[in-house]
């Protein structure tokens, strides 16, 4: 039975303030600073969970998040490791992973059921007959995971900070405190991080009642929170270690991404289990565990005790158990009195039994542990025959520690097993990394103060570029404390090696003998360390059952990868605050005042059409009859727009696009196609001149950013003397295109718009009502047309004259669809609709836009070189024929020839202009080059006919774009 | 209870067969060497001993059997691919999975989920269109489909992205599937061991010798062997392997993460993947959410991990599923992947005699192990390029024959 108990001395408890939560429907009462599980413990609840597999029952082992029997389920999340998860007021919270209740659960059968479940069942049966399989997966998937998930909880998000420091010193224990006091002194800047919420690590719960490590621990607390130069972070986890020395620290309240020059690692080590019968017992617990327990929540973990150990820190507990009001009745050591000197004589001043060369063969209880059945032992095997009972509530197992090393493998260390120490010992670590204390074999307290002086003057040196010569093992201990083989075999089992996944010794042998020999493969195959505790009570047994299967050393038997994360961390902080920027243009109110459709273009924002959606075709025709007829206006803005300066700013172009732009004339445009160097098409825009050494380009809206990072590294490939501005953003542009278009201007702008002066594809620059702007005469739309750019904060007033002054020609506003309706009546492309990741220009029937003969070079020419010959698909335009009235092709349908795909649509809409539906389609050799019908295939399977037809549909000469009708007339 | 586990609980002792030999001493010739102890050089050798009768053969592997890209990949399969080539290859290695579990006598957990590829820009709907239509011509299930039907389908998943970049529609595929990645190695070396084929793990090439442009035979860690004929099919260490005889590849090595939670119960049958927001997930049958994103931005050789990936996978995936804001990751993982200029594979013949290659996996090499195998042994068998993989030879890239398969590949594992 476990209760509370007198206040200890370091106990985290506010005994001032009591938390009243509910268990499994039951009412409990803890105190502010309680864990979940040591609240529950000192109300006596033992039994906290359920197995992953076997439903077996199960208490609290490390109180340390080393193992996950006491895992929990609350309305709010799942998951919920109770043993370091603070006790909250007002907490529902029921067990996890059980069918029923925690008492009652359903499942257990399947813990009787376990000799039919061997090690790697699942892989070995239910696919015979293939059919059944399903059903069977359904049966498994049922039973399998932990916790439940509520798919209607909300999102949680938790905003990040960045940390730096110089060194940061991972676990506040004796050498981690000491590590940081030594950096600091040599006036580093330090932070020291630990997990727990309160600093001291093992000082203040294994030697706490230790005289000595009184003083150390007062000095080494006031130092470390008093000195300038450390910043001490305690429940702050950190999480794994990254390139470069990147360890982000998860806290309460999120995440720090500590961004250090150095780390020390003073994690410490975790006690690992002996593997017998029924250790899983409630009742059966690490000797850290119950000290945990006593130290921090002052909960007494048991009446009665027996303590099976193999080092020296097994004696202390015992004392430690003694002086908490538990009954010990023996200590079990493996090995012999003669090692434990002054320990030995402790105990029996206490007259404790010890009996050595003995260990603990088997647990016995229901629900809770009853009776401990102990047996003699030659350091391998336990002779059963001469077992002696004794009657227990409590277990207490002291065999060994593995170390938290996970960031010293993560960051590149290699460690080895020390045979002096029967642990593994950091052997090598990488420039930057430092390692200290238990974790480095220094046991004792002296020891690992001195291998935390040490560590920390070898950071400082490391990080000051001062000689080193690293002393690694210069204060490690000379005795084990770790027995190398705390494993008792039983003729019925049940004796884990690893708790979340239910392995027993003979699964791990089992494995091993049908030749998942290498440990990655005995993972994989039995699924140790795969749980949730990643190990972390598992792997080092684990590697020594292999090692003595295999007859090969712990060394030859390695261990499996240490990845990231340390522990869990929630989503809710990896994630971090949303952030996903938007862009708008200057003239987004506007839009949105009149009644646009906004549509996402990449990370602009952009309108569709104006008008409301129900009326989509009717808004879209209006937009492209307003510029064939009288006057659009369309905000183009979101064009990547790029001005490049410079002596050999017509070199950078001539290379990067497939035609001449050295040769344009000063006040003149030219089409931009860009491929990349296998020769396909990745964007297309124009090129002005602005100056002799002065080019204006711009670039599609989507393609706008990856073409300035183009012209950018073509400048330090080709070695240019190039500045480029990227004006995209502090550019507005808009595009006014209809037949009225230069009468409407004439009157609002100082720029000669005669023909003369002022042809199509010219450039100009001057202003437009007072604002200074720049004009392009265009023809994407295929109407007289003027794009406008001028600077972002005088385009609404721009705008809005336009749109007044316009209203007698009948001006309309259009979006993005009209746009697209009014290019495909010209033939144009839309890079990546039309396109595709392997389009070429001849496949595009661009092939007046590569010059092959008259340029000596530009990107992807040596490829269009060759794609010229064997061009195997070419895009064409085609209708739907006159009065067709079935069911529409859509974009991506395919043509079918012969019954084989002989292509797809790319584009199709419906021509106002023409009256018809008109589209482009990328059509293959031989088709394309016939003069047969082509068949699309629509969704119903039917096949629908194409008459093929050049391009442009609408206004073929151009006469339109280049001639101003109206004054023609 | 199945019959098999019941003989098995019954029987007091444990004497199930090996899987996979113990270690012994190399021979001094083979008739094949297969450099890569993976899926697909086990596959290779399952299907030399099975279909050729080619059974002195053996397999390289520097670690251990499955430990590279096979046991790092997030274990979908699907043939919703692109291109006409792309989808005959995928799908012939689909149906060979769902016989797989039978042919071992070994239970690969082939699972068939439905996989959605989820379009949030009508630009993307379009690609979908595209493969559905590709796909549909082939006979391949796979069809887009609306927010109606995924609504219905994956009911928990907010289809408004919280506001940004809402879903629009997705292609389905309704035989996509996940399998137990690790037992598919294991079938394919037990079946191929029981047959002959000797397996060696932590046995490292460091050379291939040649004389004149024909191979002789490999050097390796432990001794020279002589053999007529040597695959690689290594992943992420092809560079290393190719640069042994100065053959040139387009291959460069990206590496790709990814990261499971903490186990749940399973409520997710489905895989998701959203090649917007570059992130997809399916549940293991452990209760694990198995989560991946496209590919690192730069160059690695190297399998570490990075923090930047899990932020912003994390980040993405709760907009689509928010709840999983509750959960927590509990180990992310790298692999190194082999990517060529158009996202299809290399594979077949090449201009040194005897040497053959099956690289160029990127992403998309679990879901091939099958047919890659199966059609690499028929290439070493009859010395000349099978059918199927014949749009995939080394030497497309200098004659400009690529194959495009860059839309459906990118973050569609």
């Amino acid at each position: 039975m476990t209760s509370r108990l007198d206040p200890q001395p370091l106990e985290w408890l506010d005994r001032s303030e009591t938390r009243s939560f509910e268990f499994e429907g039951q009412h409990y009462i803890g105190f502010a600073g309680d864990s979940i599980s040591s609240a529950l413990l000192a109300s006596g609840q033992t039994l906290l969970g359920r197995s992953f597999k076997y439903h077996r029952p199960r208490g609290a082992v490390t109180l340390a998040n080393h193992d996950v029997n006491a895992l929990f389920q609350s309305s709010e999340e799942p998951n919920i490791r109770g043993d370091v998860t603070p006790l909250a007021a007002g907490m529902q919270l029921t067990a996890c992973n059980v069918n029923g209740s925690l008492a009652k659960d359903r499942d257990q059968i399947i813990g009787k059921l376990s000799r039919f479940l061997p090690v790697g069942f699942y892989y070995k049966t239910f696919h015979k007959p293939k059919k059944f399989f399903p059903l069977w997966e359904r049966l498994i998937r049922e039973k399998a995971g932990l916790g439940r998930i509520d798919t209607g909880w909300s999102v949680r998000r938790k905003a990040k900070t960045y940390g730096f420091c110089d060194l940061l010193v991972i676990g506040a224990g004796a050498s981690g405190m000491q590590a940081a006091l030594s950096a600091a002194e040599q006036g580093l800047d330090v932070v020291l991080v630990d997990e727990n919420p309160q600093i001291g690590g093992s000082l203040d719960y294994q030697l706490v009642n230790e005289a000595s490590a009184a003083v150390v621990r007062a000095r080494l607390k006031h130092d470390v929170q008093n000195h300038t130069n450390i910043r001490v972070l305690p429940g702050h986890l950190a999480c794994g270690w990254y390139t470069d020395h990147y360890v982000p620290l998860l806290g309460p309240d999120g995440i720090i991404k500590m961004r250090a020059r150095a780390v020390i690692s003073a994690t410490g080590v975790m006690e690992q289990p002996a593997v017998f019968r029924n250790n899983d017992l409630p009742g059966v617990m690490m000797a850290s565990g119950a000290q945990r327990l006593v130290a921090r929540y002052a909960v007494k973990p048991g009446q009665r005790a027996v303590v099976l150990t193999a080092n020296s820190e097994g004696y202390r507990a015992a004392l430690d158990m003694v002086k908490a009001g538990v009954d010990v009745s023996a200590v079990i050591d493996m090995g012999s009195l003669a090692e434990r000197g002054v320990w030995a004589d402790e105990l029996n001043a206490l007259k404790i039994p010890v009996l050595e060369r003995h260990t603990v063969y088997e647990a016995q209880g229901k629900e809770q542990l009853k009776r401990v059945v102990v047996a003699p032992f030659d350091g391998d095997k336990c002779d059963s025959r001469d077992a002696r009972e004794f009657d227990a509530d409590l277990l207490l197992m002291s065999v060994g520690w593995a170390p938290a090393a996970q960031l010293l493998y993560q960051a590149g260390g290699r460690l080895a097993y020390d045979s002096t120490l029967e642990q593994l010992l950091p052997q090598e670590l990488p420039n930057g990394i430092f390692a200290c204390g238990r974790l480095n074999g220094a046991f004792t307290l002296e020891q690992r103060l001195a291998d935390g002086e040490r560590a920390g003057a070898e950071a400082a040196a490391f990080l000051k570029g001062e000689p080193l010569i690293p002393a690694l093992a210069a204060c490690r201990d000379t005795q084990a404390h770790s027995h190398p083989w705390p494993i008792v075999d039983h003729p019925k089992g049940k004796n884990f090696v690893d708790f979340d996944e239910d392995l027993q010794l003979k699964d791990l042998v089992n494995a091993a003998k049908e030749g998942f020999d290498n440990i990655e493969l005995m993972k994989r195959f039995s699924t140790v360390g795969m749980g949730p505790s990643q190990g972390k009570h598992a792997n080092m047994n684990g590697i020594r059952v292999l090692a003595a299967v295999t007859g090969r050393s712990i060394d030859q038997t390695g261990s499996t990868t240490a990845r990231p994360m340390f522990h869990p961390v929630p989503v809710q902080a990896l994630a971090g605050r949303r952030f996903r920027p938007e862009r708008l243009t200057a003239l987004h109110p506007w839009h949105l005042d009149n009644g646009a459709q906004m549509m996402e273009a990449g990370v602009w924002m952009r309108p569709e059409f104006y008008g409301r959606p129900e009326e989509r075709a009717q808004a879209i025709l209006r937009e492209v009859q307003a510029v064939r007829t009288g006057l659009g206006l369309i905000d183009v803005s979101t064009l990547g727009k790029i001005e490049v300066m410079g002596p050999d700013a017509g070199k950078l172009l001539d290379g990067t696009y497939t035609m001449r732009m050295s040769n344009i004339k000063l006040g003149m445009t030219r089409y931009a196609l860009m491929v990349d160097d296998s020769g396909v098409i990745v964007d297309d825009g124009i090129v002005g001149r602005i100056a002799e050494d002065r080019f204006y380009v711009t670039a599609t809206t989507s393609h706008a950013d990856a073409t300035f990072r183009t012209l950018s590294r073509h400048i330090v490939e080709w070695g240019l003397d190039v500045r480029l501005v990227n004006r995209t953003g502090t550019l507005a542009a808009m595009n006014l295109a209809g037949p009225h278009a230069r009468k409407l201007l004439k009157p609002l702008t100082d720029i000669d718009l005669s023909e003369d002066n002022f042809p199509y594809l010219g450039l100009q620059e001057g202003t437009l009502c007072g604002v200074p702007v720049r004009l392009i005469r265009v023809g994407f739309v295929g109407e007289l047309g003027y794009e406008i750019h001028l600077p972002v904060d005088a385009a609404l007033q721009v705008w809005n004259t336009l749109m007044e002054q316009g209203a007698e020609y009948g001006i309309r506003p259009f979006g993005v669809e009209a746009q697209r309706v009014l290019r495909l009546e010209k033939g144009h492309i839309i890079v990546g609709q039309d396109t595709d990741g392997l389009t070429n220009p001849f496949e595009a029937n661009m092939p007046w836009a590569v010059p092959l003969k008259t340029k000596p070079w530009f990107t992807g020419k040596p490829s269009l070189a060759l794609l010229k010959e064997r061009c195997q698909r070419s895009l064409r335009g085609f209708m739907l024929p006159q009065g067709y009235s079935g069911e529409l092709p859509k974009e991506c349908h395919l043509l079918i020839d012969n019954g084989d795909i002989a292509g797809r649509i790319t584009s199709i809409a419906y021509s106002p202009s023409l009256g018809r539906y008109i589209g482009l389609a990328m059509v293959d050799q031989p088709l394309a080059s016939s003069e047969r019908m082509f068949q699309v295939r629509v969704d119903s399977g039917a096949l629908v006919p194409l008459e093929p037809c050049s391009t442009p549909f609408y206004d073929a000469e151009g006469v339109r774009q280049t001639v101003d009708l109206t004054e023609v007339a | 209870m199945p019959w098999r586990l019941l003989k098995y609980g019954l029987k007091s002792s444990h004497d199930e067969p090996r899987f996979f030999p113990e270690s012994r001493p190399l021979k001094s010739h083979y008739d094949v060497v297969i450099i890569g102890g993976g899926g697909h050089g086990m596959a290779c050798a399952y299907y030399l001993a099975k279909e050729h009768g080619i059974t002195n053969v053996a397999v390289l592997e520097q670690g251990y059997i499955g430990g590279g890209n096979t046991g790092r990949n997030t274990t979908i399969v699907r043939s919703n691919y692109l291109t006409p080539e792309g989808v005959k290859f995928y799908d012939t290695s689909l149906k060979l999975f769902e016989d797989l579990s039978d042919d071992f006598d070994l239970n690969i957990f082939y699972s068939t989920r439905g996989h959605f590829t989820l379009a949030h820009t009508d630009s993307a709907l379009r690609t979908m269109r595209w493969r559905a239509e590709v796909n549909k011509h082939h006979g391949i299930d796979s069809e887009v489909v609306d927010r109606d039907f995924i609504a219905k389908e994956v009911p928990y998943m907010d289809l408004d992205c919280a506001g940004h970049s809402p879903v629009m529609g997705a292609l389905y595929h309704a035989p996509g599937a996940v399998a137990r990645h690790d037992a598919v190695a294991w079938g394919y070396a037990r079946g191929a061991y029981n047959r002959g084929v000797e397996i060696h793990q932590r046995t490292r090439v460091t050379g291939i010798r040649t004389q004149g442009d024909k191979v002789t035979g490999v050097e390796t860690d432990r001794g020279f062997v002589s053999c007529n004929k040597v695959v690689s099919m290594v992943a992420g260490s092809t560079p290393r392997i190719t640069s042994m005889l100065g053959l040139d590849t387009p291959i460069e090595i990206f590496p790709l993460q990814a990261c499971v939670s903490e186990p749940v119960k399973p409520f997710m049958d489905t895989i998701v993947v959203s090649g917007s927001l570059h992130v997809y997930v399916s549940q293991s049958s452990r209760g694990e959410m198995v989560m991946g994103a496209s590919v690192d931005p730069s160059v690695l050789h190297s399998t570490r991990s990075s923090f930047d990936f899990v932020e912003g996978l994390t980040d993405k995936m709760i907009d689509l599923f928010p709840f999983m804001s509750r959960m927590k990751v509990m180990r992310q993982w790298a692999g190194m992947s082999d990517i060529t200029p158009d996202f299809a594979p290399i594979m077949g013949k090449t201009p040194i005699e005897g040497f053959y290659l099956d690289a160029g996996w990127g992403t998309w090499g679990f879901k091939a192990t099958p047919v890659s195998g199966k059609t690499m042994a028929w290439t070493l068998a009859n010395d000349r390029n099978h059918e199927l993989i014949e749009p995939f030879r080394l030497s497309r890239f200098t004659d400009f024959d690529l194959v495009g398969e860059k839309g459906a590949a990118s973050v569609g594992h």
